[in-house]
């Protein structure tokens, strides 16, 4: 094989994981875009939903008297899934936001810490704390074509994943673009206060995008939990979101998906490249120290609203 | 789920409130952890080790008639909850008869107190490798086996596989790690005995907690390895099987340390965990007498610890009872000195440690042939063992292959030796002198 | 009643000056320190020195550096666990190659370095700020664990990757003993509580507040940005890896580096926004209760007759409870432990007679 063969390859899976961060750092965005608040608790979410999930499917043959492996059960399971996080998003906005509204910044963020906490807590209490696999009915295989015509590896798996966060990214984007809660919504990012004035519902708009925010997460679960299974690493998905997020901006949607296409390459160029230098794992610190120069360059991030400073 | 209940509060009945203060008692500290990363784990190996306190109280009204009893601490694998567990039950109950964090990095925070507090520390499978020198080590057992001598068993495993130690001449043998002093530790060893036996290995880290590896895999084949051993450590486990399969690395030639090989590293990584090998110090199945009897003498009286049977007999469960049978043959083995029948202090505890020694015969008593190797501690030695066993999972469950292979010991025993020598240097200890001690 | 204030008048630029201004304050204070430094080393047992009040003074220390940098100066850090492992790693550095060093400078230079390192990484603030900034420091925190992971050197070639705390002796006399190690890390932190007090309080205190308010005012009042944040990171980190230092010596004995996780981080930032952010009083708050919330809970758990919680429950709801207590605390006062301490104590000026 070829060292151009080797490299497209790095490349292709980067690229390809670097969209399944952009999933997770999807959740962070939406949330910091309609309430400023850094939610801590994503990844607990992400947590939460898939083990509700694989919790459902296991309980509910004996809950319906469904067969086990039937089609139907699935569907139930992500509906009570779904369900599940609808009602978290509700209890979030009533029993944390509702009661912080106007606080700093860095109290809200505490705020979520303690939601993760309790999340975590919730979840391997009501489920057991057991790892449990997560089939999606997909293979984690090369795909024959790609690996005949290149001699590249791609998975399946990872491009019908990656597929998935780009149709969601791109959905989410044009429903924030072009629908009224979306409008509201930026209207609410821009000025709580204004947004209030002119008859802009705070709260509901906050319970939607929690709401969302919820969805996502629950995608998200099910995309890593089949890749890694369902436990409690995946709230460690947020580590891999944290550098996607800074390096694409707080604020942008279009920012989570490029950052997270250019954390993905890089971390793994590194790795295979600079990595054998120094003794391997660069993987852990080089996405921050990438991440840090880009910020050096441009400090609000590559598609973060710049803000002017007025005395 | 009612009867669950009900079996619970039996359990912790006779948990808690022991019967009566007319019996002798034995008190057992448990630094369990059941919330968090590693839950799956510590909910395993503590229910289990907890059911074969019960069973022992149940079948034989516990050690010689001293009834056995505990208590739970959640150390949520933080250093700093561990250190106030331990600071809050080493005196219970007349003297913790042994603590076993489970928790390499708690470990390391106890082994100065345990020392000072003359407390035995007794970490199985895990823990400071080079304490296993008792002479500067007193109070501290990393028993049955260690990494290093893990890893020397699995050189001579691959060694049988290939059809001879002289066939690893050129062999390549990727060493998959957890980028922290865990995954490190046996670089050194096999440097060593890649010099011996010459294959050529490389060392590939994964950065924790390692949910990504495409990079590292894509390297693996680039090498092209006949072999790869790997040492991980939570999802890192399921994620690297996954990226095997991905691409196309067979299953049979992935050798997986005993913090890889259990349900909770293949179940979720489905058909692609189909033929990974792992070492084991114990194995998995429940057709071991002594599985049985924790069964009939626990379960069956709704007494068990675990919520969820199916787990009985997985490779965590069977490693809590490998933990429980040494923590009890340490209490017969001390009460044979120290009068049957009598509550033991920390101290003897420490000597029944040391002076364990369950042969196959004593095996086959405890209902455990097979199911772990036999152990014999001393003075110097406080290993007892380097034996692994391994597995395959077949895709449904871990199947045995091949008998017990021993450990390079001497191997071992040298870079313990000398490691040991430094630590007692740094710290300023003169060593015990083995050869005056009965 | 008991808390009055009437009478008491500042007839000098030193009664202007004082830390404490009321007699009361000034009382309580004293009964503090004496009881911290006479009564606890008489009274309290093992348990208590070892397990409760050590990790809570050595924490509250890390606290204190955080909230210099990030509740004074305005400058959020993730990183705080690194700087405290480079403090650890440094100081037996300093005592294994240079064995003739006194601990106590030993110690010292282990906070130097660590503040070094702070400066380093410090040096982006200049351009980056706010949630940003995080990134400044959660690179600190990848980087030097794996620089301290991967290069043996830092461990002497340990074969495990650890270090163990030498024995601490000073002109004979061995740090051996719990109450010895506990009042060592109490002369530590309350000499540096009192540094801290003073810093915050003089010129330079005043410029990191007006920098923390608005950098951009700041500047144009005349208050040199760079210096002045360069300083607030090399302080923050000095404390922290003094912290670092303390733990490993006096506290843990043996440590690895990834006991300096992300998680301790984290953990540090938690207990000064509890505590209080931009409060000296708020980092020894913040750190007992992040420290101590738990193990209070374990033990009201495990005092109940566990027979009502499956195996493994008590656990998660010892998590949920924490979790939820945090919530219900800010919710209560957003503004941390410090601020609600303020409050009780206006209320005490007219209690029991409100009206």
């Amino acid at each position: 094989m070829s060292e151009l063969q080797f490299f497209a390859e790095v490349l292709t899976g980067g690229l390809l994981s670097g969209l399944l961060y952009a999933l997770v750092a999807l959740g962070f965005v939406l949330i910091y875009k309609a309430s400023g608040v850094f939610n801590f608790a994503q990844g607990a979410m992400v947590f939460f939903a898939a083990l509700t999930y694989v919790g459902c499917l296991e309980k509910l043959p004996r809950w319906t008297g469904l067969a086990a492996d039937s089609v139907l059960l699935v569907w139930l399971a992500l509906l009570l899934a779904l369900a599940a996080m609808l009602l978290l998003a509700l209890a979030i906005e009533r029993l944390v936001l509702r009661p912080l509204v106007n606080q700093p910044p860095q109290t809200l963020f505490m705020a979520t810490i303690g939601l993760a906490y309790f999340i975590e807590g919730l979840a391997q209490g009501v489920w057991g704390a057991n790892v449990r696999g997560l089939e999606l009915g997909i293979q984690d295989v090369p795909m024959d074509w790609v690996l005949d015509h290149t001699g590249m590896i791609v998975s399946r798996f990872d491009l019908f994943a990656a597929g998935v966060a780009a149709t969601l990214v791109t959905g989410l984007a044009l429903f924030f673009r072009h629908s009224r809660v979306g409008r509201a919504l930026r209207a609410v990012a821009d000025d709580h206060q204004a947004a209030l004035s002119v008859g802009i519902p705070l709260a509901t708009i906050w319970r939607i995008v929690w709401a969302i925010a919820g969805f996502v997460a629950l995608v998200s679960g099910l995309i890593w939990g089949a890749r890694n299974g369902v436990q409690f690493a995946l709230t460690y998905t947020a580590l891999k979101a944290l550098p996607v997020l800074i390096l694409g901006g707080f604020e942008s949607v279009p920012g989570a998906i490029v950052g997270g296409l250019i954390v993905g390459a890089s971390e793994k160029l590194a790795e295979v490249y600079i990595g054998p230098w120094v003794g391997g794992g660069v993987e852990s610190w080089f996405p921050y120290m990438l991440a840090l120069l880009f910020l050096l360059i441009r400090p609000e991030g590559l598609f973060g609203e710049k803000h002017m400073d007025r005395v | 789920m009612k009867l669950a209940f009900l079996s619970l509060f039996c359990a912790a009945l006779a948990g808690c409130v022991a019967p009566g203060a007319a019996a002798a008692e034995q008190f057992v500290p448990l630094l369990s952890f059941r919330v968090g990363p590693y839950a799956a784990t510590g909910s395993a190996i503590f229910g289990a080790y907890i059911d074969y306190l019960q069973y022992i109280n149940e079948k034989e009204g516990g050690v010689n008639g001293v009834r056995l009893v505990w208590e739970e601490c959640e150390t949520e694998y933080n250093n700093a909850r561990g250190v106030e567990c331990y600071e809050r039950l080493k005196h219970k109950g007349g003297g913790a008869s042994v603590v076993m964090p489970l928790s390499t990095g708690i470990t390391y925070s106890l082994i100065d107190r345990v020392a000072a507090d003359k407390v035995p520390l007794v970490t199985i499978g895990y823990g400071r490798t080079d304490a296993a020198d008792g002479r500067y080590f007193p109070w501290v057992f990393p028993m049955i086996t260690t990494y290093w001598s893990q890893n020397t068993a699995m050189i001579k495993f691959i060694g049988q596989k290939e059809g001879g130690m002289d066939k690893l001449q050129g062999r390549k043998i990727v060493y998959l790690y957890h980028d922290s002093a865990y995954g490190k530790e046996v670089i050194a060893i096999m440097d060593e005995q890649a010099k011996r036996y010459g294959f050529v290995p490389s060392y590939i880290p994964v950065a924790h907690p390692g949910n990504e590896q495409q990079s590292q895999w894509l390297q693996i084949r680039q090498v092209r390895p006949d072999w790869v051993i790997l040492s991980g450590f939570g999802v890192m486990n399921p994620t690297a099987l996954k990226a095997a399969a991905k691409i196309g690395f067979p299953r049979e030639r992935v050798l997986g340390v005993w913090w890889s090989g259990a349900e909770e590293d293949t179940q979720p990584a489905g058909d692609a965990a189909k033929g990974f090998i792992a070492a084991g110090f114990n194995v998995a199945g429940q057709n071991y007498p002594v599985v049985g009897e924790v069964l009939k003498y626990v379960y069956d009286r709704n007494k068990g610890n675990m919520p969820d049977r199916s787990r009985i007999g997985t490779v965590y469960y069977n490693r809590g009872l490998v933990y429980g049978i040494i923590t009890v043959e340490a209490m017969r083995v001390a009460q044979a000195r120290y009068g049957k029948g009598k509550a033991l202090s920390s101290e003897q505890m420490r000597w029944g440690f040391e002076h364990i020694v369950i042969d196959d015969k004593r095996l086959a008593e405890l209902g455990a042939t097979g199911f772990m190797p036999a152990v014999k501690m001393s003075c110097t030695d406080h290993e007892g063992s380097g034996k692994v066993r391994f597995q395959q999972w077949d895709g449904k469950a871990w199947r045995v292959i091949g008998d017990w292979i021993d450990a390079d010991r001497e191997l071992v025993r040298a870079r313990v030796e000398t490691s040991a020598t430094a630590y007692g240097r740094e710290k300023g200890l003169n060593p015990r002198d083995c050869a005056k001690e009965q | 009643m008991l808390y009055r204030e009437a009478g008491q008048f500042k007839s000098s630029y030193a009664d202007d000056q004082r830390i404490f201004p009321l007699r009361q304050d000034r009382h309580a204070f004293w009964a503090l320190l004496a009881a911290a430094y006479v009564g606890v080393p008489l009274l309290a047992n093992d348990y208590w020195l070892q397990a409760i009040l050590t990790p809570v003074l050595i924490f509250s220390l890390a606290a204190l550096g955080l909230n210099i940098l990030t509740g004074y100066a305005g400058q959020l850090s993730l990183g705080s666990a690194a700087f405290m492992a480079v403090g650890a790693f440094a100081a037996y550095n300093f005592m294994l190659r240079l064995p003739w060093m006194p601990f106590p400078l030993a110690f010292v230079l282990g906070g130097v370095t660590a503040a070094l390192a702070g400066l380093l990484f410090g040096l982006p603030s200049f351009r980056i700020k706010g949630y940003y900034l995080a990134v400044a420091t959660l690179a600190a925190q990848f980087f030097i664990i794996w620089v301290l992971t991967k290069f043996p050197w830092f461990s002497n070639y340990s074969s495990s990757g650890v270090i163990t705390a030498q024995v601490l002796s000073l002109a004979g006399y061995k740090f051996l003993t719990p109450v010895s190690k506990y009042l060592l890390v109490l002369i530590c932190v309350s000499l540096f509580a009192l540094a801290a007090k003073n810093m915050t309080r003089c010129a330079i205190g005043r410029a990191w507040m007006a920098v923390r308010d608005m950098d951009v005012a700041a500047s144009v009042v005349g208050i040199r940005l760079m210096p002045v944040k360069l300083l607030a990171f090399a302080v923050s980190s000095f404390y922290c890896g003094l912290a670092g230092v303390l733990y490993a010596y006096c506290y843990i004995g043996t440590v690895e580096p990834e006991a300096f996780s992300l998680d301790l981080s984290f953990r540090i930032l938690f207990m000064v926004i509890v505590g209080g952010m931009g409060s000296i009083l708020g980092s020894f708050l913040g750190a007992a209760f992040i420290v101590l919330l738990p193990i209070g809970l374990d033990h009201i758990l495990s005092a109940l007759p566990g027979a009502w919680l499956p195996a493994g429950f008590g656990s998660n709801l010892q998590l949920m409870l924490f979790g939820g207590l945090i919530i219900f605390f800010l919710i209560v006062e957003p503004q941390g432990l410090a601020r609600l301490w303020q409050i009780a104590k206006e209320k005490l000026r007219l209690w029991p007679f409100p009206h």
